[in-house]
């Protein structure tokens, strides 16, 4: 391999008559394409991340200008496993996660199994599915805060059609405010999960299938001893993403409640979001912009462990 | 016999599976229908699934010609959505060529690198790069939405998973006819690629439409919205009511619902192919 490389490179064959050589003049124009991708990622993010550590060691309102910097040492991280909103956000992040990943997977995975093999216009299903997926989340969240409306939307109205006196108040109360947000964003994400699956289902060789079949199997012995054991890798996939995904909510959230009421539905991002963009308290929320990367390194760390030892 | 049994059973599920996507629509279904009703009738109950008193032209008037500059957030994210899907293929492709084409020290350590920062959340770096606008004083205006989502790892992988698979050979053959790299960039692989390009476009058109975070931070005034940070707009003014909510919603989302029902299948192959929501 070291060996192999050392003979794409320049360095056997510099007899110095013309420095571009065609091997050099092809790293320059490689490293010319790749420039801009380069200097956008370091800057946008390493370089940004870097900063934000930076940051989350001082004490800083933007408006005092870069002079207003002040170096405060770990009080940011000592505040933030005291700020009863901090605690509040993750315990929310965590219920969230619980809400928004098994649940949709399982169905998913059901639904992708009978649209793959099990009905006519395939197609048709995949998108009508797929659409909440492709429109913007914020237009969504607007259909679903009517249809929540406590006491004139549709969905309380015909629950209480059903005989339910008090329905429950969806988005405007603090026990089911971030349930409310749950089920409309893994209504909107559950095309998503189904599309991945039914990718990972072409790969899956019908002789399997068949072969069950002529042993007698059922339709559920074949889902169960077949399809799902074979899916194993794609649900690796989606669970991982979807995990990542469910502690970067913030969209919908703040445009349905702000993290309310009462903080029921604040999470990490949000907190980001407030403290540095509404309070103006940048070393805070550079803080906790820390907590989250941590949280997601975490992830992706103890997820290639994982892949590792399988 | 059994063929027959086999295909009533297909037809039941079919059946069945038909009324659950119904059911999946019934909010995209309300929202259709409410935009067409009188304010009074939305939230009569049981509901009026096709309105029997129509007043779609007062909610379109209201929603496109009120308060709200809405024609001018439609007209902020069509320009911002070209621009950034424009100069995000042409970065990209130009990467993607690079990591599979061109021979050079430090290709595969950059690559890897590059996909290690995939981890790092946009959400986690949103005040450095506040910072970072307002220091090139770029602050509320759409150069830095541009500049925000132009730089896509996900889409340069993308790319190169598909030139991958284009020939060395084929491209070799054209270096010997005398054609220098730009030439066999612009000329041979890009062709080749049209239709991966045209699944990135589409996929990063879309997710550039509904981009709520970046407008919400780097955005101020009004005018420059774009149609989702617009839509907080009507719910914050008092005098929105749910019908032209429902319209305005419905104006939000119908024009990537014809783009995406005209292309779905190099969305959805797209979304297969990359697994990853960049």
């Amino acid at each position: 391999m070291e060996a192999a490389k050392r003979a794409m490179t320049p360095d056997g064959l510099q007899k110095r008559k013309k420095f571009w050589t065609p091997r050099r003049k092809e790293a320059l124009i490689g490293w010319l394409f790749l420039a801009p991708e380069i200097v956008g990622m370091l800057l946008l993010n390493v370089f940004a991340l870097g900063f934000s550590l930076y940051l989350s060691f001082t004490s800083w309102d933007l408006l005092s200008g870069i002079s207003g910097i002040k170096f405060t040492g770990l009080d940011n991280y000592i505040h933030m496993f005291q700020d009863p909103t901090i605690i509040r956000a993750l315990k929310n992040n965590l219920i969230y996660t619980v809400l928004t990943v098994p649940v949709p997977i399982a169905i998913a995975l059901v639904l992708a199994v009978l649209i793959h093999s099990k009905v006519f216009w395939k197609e048709y299903f995949k998108v009508v599915f797929f659409i909440p997926y492709i429109s913007s989340i914020i237009a969504i969240a607007a259909v679903w805060s009517a249809l929540f409306h406590p006491s004139l939307g549709p969905i309380n109205q015909f629950l209480m059609d059903l005989g339910i006196s008090s329905p429950p108040k969806w988005l405007v109360d603090p026990k089911t405010s971030l349930l409310s947000i749950a089920i409309i964003s893994s209504w909107a994400g559950l095309g998503y999960t189904i599309i991945i699956y039914m990718a990972g289902l072409t790969n899956i060789s019908n002789e399997l299938y068949e072969a069950a079949e002529i042993d007698g199997a059922s339709s559920i012995t074949k889902f169960l001893k077949i399809t799902v054991p074979l899916l194993r890798p794609t649900t690796f996939f989606l669970f991982i993403t979807m995990l990542i995904g469910s502690f970067k909510v913030f969209d919908i959230i703040s445009y349905l409640t702000e993290g309310g009421p009462d903080n029921s539905s604040t999470v990490i991002v949000f907190r980001i979001y407030e403290e540095g963009f509404v309070n103006y308290n940048m070393g805070y929320a550079a803080a906790i912009s820390w907590l989250l990367f941590a949280i997601i390194a975490i992830i992706t760390a103890a997820t290639w462990k994982m892949r590792k030892e399988e | 016999m059994l063929y027959i049994k086999k295909n009533m059973t297909k037809l039941i599920t079919t059946i069945m599976m038909g009324l659950l996507s119904v059911f999946f629509m019934i909010p995209f279904v309300w929202m259709l229908s409410s935009a067409f009703k009188y304010e009074k009738d939305v939230m009569r109950f049981p509901i009026e699934w096709i309105p029997k008193s129509v007043n779609v032209v007062y909610n379109f008037k209201a929603v496109w010609m009120g308060k709200v500059p809405f024609l001018q957030t439609y007209m902020n994210s069509i320009k911002i959505s070209i621009i950034v899907t424009l100069i995000t293929i042409v970065i990209s492709t130009m990467a993607a060529y690079a990591f599979t084409k061109l021979r050079f020290r430090g290709r595969n350590l950059v690559f890897t690198a590059l996909l290690s920062f995939m981890i790092i959340p946009d959400q986690a770096t949103l005040i450095p790069r506040f910072m970072l606008i307002r220091w090139l004083g770029l602050y509320d205006t759409h150069a830095a939405l541009i500049l925000m989502s132009m730089f896509s790892i996900y889409f340069t992988f993308l790319l190169r998973q598909f030139m991958v698979g284009i020939s060395d050979e084929y491209l070799e053959a054209a270096r010997i006819d005398g054609a220098g790299q730009l030439r066999i960039f612009s000329s041979i692989v890009i062709p080749l690629c049209r239709p991966v390009i045209a699944t990135v476009a589409i996929i990063k058109f879309i997710w550039s439409w509904n981009d709520y975070q970046n407008p919400l931070i780097f955005l101020q005034t009004k005018s420059l919205y774009t149609i989702p940070l617009g839509m907080t707009l009507f719910r914050d003014d008092y005098t929105t009511n749910d019908a032209m909510m429902m319209m305005a919603s419905l104006s939000a989302i119908i024009p990537l619902l014809i783009v995406f029902i005209i292309l779905q299948k190099q969305v959805i192959n797209g979304i297969a192919l990359g697994g990853v929501k960049g």
